[in-house]
């Protein structure tokens, strides 16, 4: 898994602000952030999560002309798998050597890292897997290093 | 706006309501703006009759995106180094999220001030959903 090009537009910036209900100025008024410390735009913290958009690969977006497994006619477009069990975010984990802005045109390698397994008292046997991921921009300077864990659950998490 | 080494604290806290009763609509607006479709997040038909949950639930990088609102607030735009969390519980529809800071350490390293952090989000029951630590370079 790798992301070739992933462009950080202002436009992308807003839309995620106000998706995590973020009204800073900085993250959608150029003008008003000239005069900030960082001196342009600026993507909020959690904004290269947003390199999904940009991965030909990703699961989780419907693709032109497959499947999707949301409902539609039924509620799911796929046959059951045999599980029951739910892909879940677990932890993430950010350094940032500089944030990017808008013009930094970014690629992101993946490498897989540590898997561990586990029993959960609400969800049966819990496999953990960890990603590390790499975002540089178009001049080869690490802006980002990304560290998600990943769990895979037996059956849903059981609600108390 | 930036915070000074020498006016912070240990054991300081900052701490916003980030949001009052979470939308569907806001996670739909997440998912459109992060690329993450799974249908858990917006699809109650799939969730509640396939998955198995009572309802559609929040991504865990909403929770964490909001979590970080509360910390630009605070240590102000592009200062922050390090920002780390784990996702505790799941965060529903009509939830009202919390998220604190509380300042562990203030250190010089080569020359430059940071404060480290350490990060809690609840909902309106006092629950955890969230928890973490964070870095930020801060003035002297």
């Amino acid at each position: 898994m790798a992301i070739d090009k992933f462009p950080i537009e202002a436009g992308h910036i807003l839309l995620f602000a106000r998706a995590i209900g973020d009204d800073n100025r900085v993250y959608e008024d150029a003008d008003y952030a000239r005069r900030t410390e960082p001196g342009s735009i600026i993507a909020p913290p959690t904004f290269v999560q947003a390199s999904a958009q940009f991965d030909p690969e990703y699961r989780l977006r419907p693709k032109i002309g497959e499947p999707w497994f949301g409902s539609g006619k039924e509620p799911s477009g796929v046959q059951a798998g045999s599980g029951g069990g739910t892909g879940l975010h677990a932890e993430q984990h950010y350094e940032y050597h500089r944030h990017p802005r808008p013009g930094d045109v970014l690629t992101a390698t993946v490498k897989p890292g540590n898997t561990w397994e586990k029993q959960g008292r609400r969800s049966g046997k819990l496999i953990f897997s960890e990603t590390i991921t790499e975002y540089r921009n178009q001049h080869g300077e690490l802006l980002v290093t990304a560290r998600g864990v990943g769990v895979r659950t037996e059956r849903p998490v059981e609600q108390s | 706006m930036a915070l000074s080494a020498r006016q912070l604290k240990v054991g300081e806290t900052h701490a916003e309501q980030v949001v009052d009763n979470l939308t569907r609509t806001q996670i739909v607006q997440y998912a459109g703006a992060s690329g993450d479709y799974n249908p858990i997040h917006t699809d109650e038909v799939y969730t509640t009759q396939v998955a198995g949950y009572p309802s559609v639930f929040a991504h865990g990088m909403l929770t964490m995106g909001m979590t970080g609102k509360m910390l630009t607030n605070y240590v102000g735009d592009g200062r922050l180094t390090k920002f780390g969390v784990r996702f505790t519980k799941q965060v529903w529809p009509g939830d009202s999220l919390t998220a604190k800071a509380t300042v562990e350490a203030i250190r010089e390293e080569g020359g430059a001030h940071f404060v480290d952090l350490n990060l809690v989000t609840v909902n309106q029951k006092g629950e955890e959903v969230l928890s973490g630590y964070a870095s930020a370079r801060v003035d002297p």
